[in-house]
C-alpha cells in the first residue's frame, strides 16, 4: 500500500511528465493558431508577440478555396450522422438475431465479423464496384462504405450486449402478439440504449476522423471532408502554419466535445469484449 | 444455465412449429447489413484476388498471371515497403504493450491527479491522425523544431527525425505510439481492475513485494488484455497509412514506405493491377500473422 507522501510524489511527477509529453503538443497547436503568418513560420513554442490573430486566421481559413472548410464540415456531418444511424439500426438487428437464434447462419456471421475486423479493404476493386453502382465520388456511396467497414465492430458490441437482456422480455411481448419488428424496435432497441450510445460515440469519432477512405472513395473538390481539407491545405499552406494549425484546432473541437461528454462510453466501447473477467 | 435451457427449448419448438409461423427472430434482419457488407466489402475482397493477376485499367483487365506479385518482390522499394510494414507493426505493437501496461499500473495506483492523467493519456486516441501527423512534423523539424530545440537546451544534438532515412520510419512509429498508447492503457486498466484484490493482499501477507506481485499476479492475469492489445495494435500497425502519409509520404526516398502507402502510390500512378496485388499481399501478410497469433494466444488462455 502506498503512503500519503508516495501518492503525492508519484502522482506529481506523473503530472509533470504528462504536461511535457501530452499537453505541450496541444498547446503548440493552440499557440501557432494564435500567431500571424510570419511568426508561425518560426515554429516556436511561444506566445504570440504581435497580438492575437486567431480571429483573422479563422476567417481566412474558412474563406480559403470558396469556403471549402464549410462544405467539408457539412459533408462530414452528413457522412457521420447517416453512417452512424445506419450502423446502429443494421448492426443491432444482426446482433439481436444472431444472439437470440442460433442457426446455420450463426457461424457465417461470426466468421464475417472476424474477417471484417482483420482484412484490409481491397481499395481499387471497391472503387470499381462503386463505379459500377454509380456511387463513386458520391456521399451516399461513402456513407455505405463507412457502414460496410464499421459493421464488424458494431455487431460485436451489440451481440455481447443483447446476451445480457433477459429473453423473457421478448417472449412476453411475443405472447402479447407483437411481431418481430415491434419486438425489436419497441422492446429491444430501447433496452440497448447504453450500447447504442457507445456505438454512436465510438463510430462517429471514427467516421469523422476517417482520412484514408474519403481519400480513395470521395475525391473531388465538392466532396471534401474535414480530414481532407487538412491534407489539401498541407501543400497550399506549407508556409502558413498559422492557418494550417487553425484548421487542426477547428477539426479537433468535435472529438473534444464528444470526449468531454461521453468519456465513459467511449472507454467502455473501446474496451468492450477486450477483457473477460 | 437458464439461458442454455431456454435456447434448447426454443430451437426444439422452432422445429415442431409449422413453417408458416414466422420466427420472432427473422433471418431477414441480417439482410440490410449483409447486402452492404457483401457488396462493398466481401465482393471487392474476392474480386481483388482476380484483379491482382491482371493489368487493369478499371475498364478492361488483361490476365498476366503472377507478374504483379513477381514485380512486388523484385522491385527493391516494394520489398522495403514490406519490411517496413513488419518493422512498423512490431515496433508500435511492442511499445504499446509495454508502455500501456506500465501506464495502466500507474493509473490504477492511488495517486493524485489520476482522473486527469487518464483523460490526458487517452485523449490523443480521439484526435485526427492527420492533424497529429502535421503537428509532429512541424515539431520534429531538424533545426527549428521544438523537439530538437528542447534537446539542444540540455546539450543533445537531436537527429533529423523525419529527414534522416535511418530514423524516419521509427519517428513516425513513435508518434503512432504517442497517439495510440491511450487505447492500450484503458484496455489494461480494465484488465487490472478485473483482478481480485485478495490475491495481492494474500501475497503481500506472504511477504511479496511490488515487483514480485507484478510478475506473479498482474502479468499472468492481465493476459486477456495483452492479447487484445497485441492483436488490435498489430492489425492497426500493419495496415497503417494515414499517419505515415501525413508525415513523410513514404520518404525520404522510399525509406518509410509501407505496403499501404505503396498501394496508394500505385493507385495514383494508375497501376491498378499492381496496387491490387499490393492489397492482396497486405491481406495475406495480416492474415498469416494475426490468425496464428490469435489462435496461439487464445489457446494458452484456455489451458490456464
Amino acid at each position: 500500500m502506498m503512503g500519503r507522501a508516495q501518492r503525492i510524489w508519484i502522482g506529481g511527477s506523473a503530472i509533470v511528465a504528462s504536461i511535457g509529453v501530452f499537453l505541450i503538443p496541444f498547446a503548440f497547436i493552440v499557440l501557432t493558431a494564435l500567431k500571424d503568418r510570419r511568426e508561425s513560420a518560426l515554429r516556436e513554442f511561444s506566445l504570440p508577440t504581435t497580438g492575437f490573430h486567431l480571429w483573422d486566421n479563422l476567417v481566412e481559413v474558412i474563406q480559403t478555396r470558396d469556403y471549402m472548410l464549410l462544405t467539408a464540415f457539412i459533408n462530414s456531418t452528413i457522412l457521420t450522422v447517416a453512417g452512424v444511424a445506419l450502423l446502429v439500426v443494421f448492426g443491432a438487428m444482426v446482433g439481436f438475431v444472431v444472439q437470440r437464434r442460433p442457426s446455420v447462419w450463426t457461424p457465417f456471421v461470426n466468421f464475417f465479423v472476424l474477417a471484417g475486423l482483420i482484412i484490409p479493404p481491397a481499395v481499387v476493386p471497391t472503387i470499381w464496384v462503386l463505379q459500377g453502382l454509380g456511387l463513386f465520388k458520391t456521399l451516399h456511396g461513402m456513407v455505405l462504405i463507412e457502414v460496410a467497414y464499421g459493421l464488424a465492430f458494431t455487431v460485436l458490441l451489440f451481440k455481447a450486449f443483447v446476451a445480457t437482456i433477459p429473453r423473457e422480455l421478448d417472449e412476453a411481448a411475443i405472447m402479447d402478439g407483437a411481431g418481430p419488428l415491434r419486438v425489436f424496435f419497441q422492446i429491444i432497441l430501447p433496452l440497448l440504449r447504453p450500447v447504442v450510445i457507445t456505438v454512436i460515440v465510438v463510430q462517429s469519432v471514427a467516421i469523422f476522423n476517417d482520412f484514408t477512405n474519403p481519400l480513395y472513395y470521395l475525391p473531388g473538390k465538392h466532396n471534401v471532408t474535414v480530414q481532407l481539407t487538412l491534407y489539401n491545405f498541407q501543400s497550399q499552406f506549407s508556409t502558413s502554419y498559422n492557418l494550417l494549425f487553425t484548421n487542426i484546432l477547428l477539426i479537433t473541437i468535435p472529438p473534444l466535445i464528444m470526449f468531454l461528454f461521453f468519456n465513459r462510453q467511449i472507454v467502455a466501447g473501446m474496451t468492450a469484449g477486450a477483457v473477460k473477467g | 444455465m437458464a439461458v442454455a435451457t431456454a435456447t434448447a427449448d426454443t430451437t426444439a419448438a422452432a422445429r415442431q412449429r409449422p413453417r408458416r409461423t414466422p420466427s420472432p427472430y427473422p433471418t431477414w434482419f441480417y439482410l440490410p447489413a449483409a447486402v452492404i457488407y457483401a457488396v462493398l466489402f466481401l465482393y471487392p475482397t474476392v474480386a481483388s484476388l482476380f484483379f491482382s493477376l491482371t493489368r487493369w485499367t478499371l475498364f478492361d483487365a488483361t490476365f498476366i498471371g503472377l507478374e504483379n506479385f513477381a514485380q512486388f518482390f523484385r522491385e527493391p522499394f516494394l520489398i522495403q515497403g514490406l519490411v517496413n510494414t513488419l518493422i512498423y507493426g512490431s515496433v508500435t505493437s511492442g511499445l504499446k504493450v509495454v508502455l500501456g501496461l506500465l501506464l495502466a499500473i500507474l493509473l490504477t495506483a492511488p495517486i493524485i491527479g489520476r482522473g486527469y492523467l487518464r483523460a490526458v493519456v487517452f485523449f490523443p486516441v480521439l484526435v485526427s491522425t492527420v492533424g497529429v501527423g502535421i503537428t509532429f512534423t512541424v515539431m520534429m523539424h531538424p533545426t527549428q523544431g521544438m523537439i530538437n530545440e528542447a534537446l539542444a537546451l540540455i546539450g543533445i544534438k537531436g537527429p533529423g527525425w523525419l529527414t534522416d532515412p535511418r530514423f524516419a520510419l521509427l519517428s513516425v512509429a513513435l508518434v503512432d505510439v504517442w497517439k495510440g498508447v491511450g487505447l492500450a492503457t484503458v484496455i489494461y486498466i480494465a484488465g487490472i481492475a478485473s483482478i481480485p484484490r485478495d490475491y495481492y493482499e494474500a501475497s503481500t501477507i506472504d511477504g511479496a513485494n511490488g515487483v514480485q506481485n507484478f510478475w506473479n499476479i498482474t502479468l499472468p492475469l492481465v493476459r486477456p488484455a495483452t492479447v487484445t492489445v497485441v492483436i488490435l495494435s498489430l492489425i492497426g500497425g500493419l495496415r497503417s497509412f494515414d499517419l505515415i502519409w501525413a508525415m513523410t509520404r513514404g520518404g525520404p526516398g522510399f525509406t518509410s514506405d509501407v505496403i499501404a502507402s505503396v498501394i496508394y502510390k500505385q493507385y495514383q500512378a494508375g497501376f491498378y493491377g499492381l496496387s491490387t496485388a499490393g492489397n492482396v499481399v497486405l491481406f495475406v501478410l495480416v492474415g498469416i500473422i494475426i490468425v496464428p497469433l490469435a489462435w496461439w494466444l487464445n489457446r494458452g488462455e484456455v489451458e490456464q
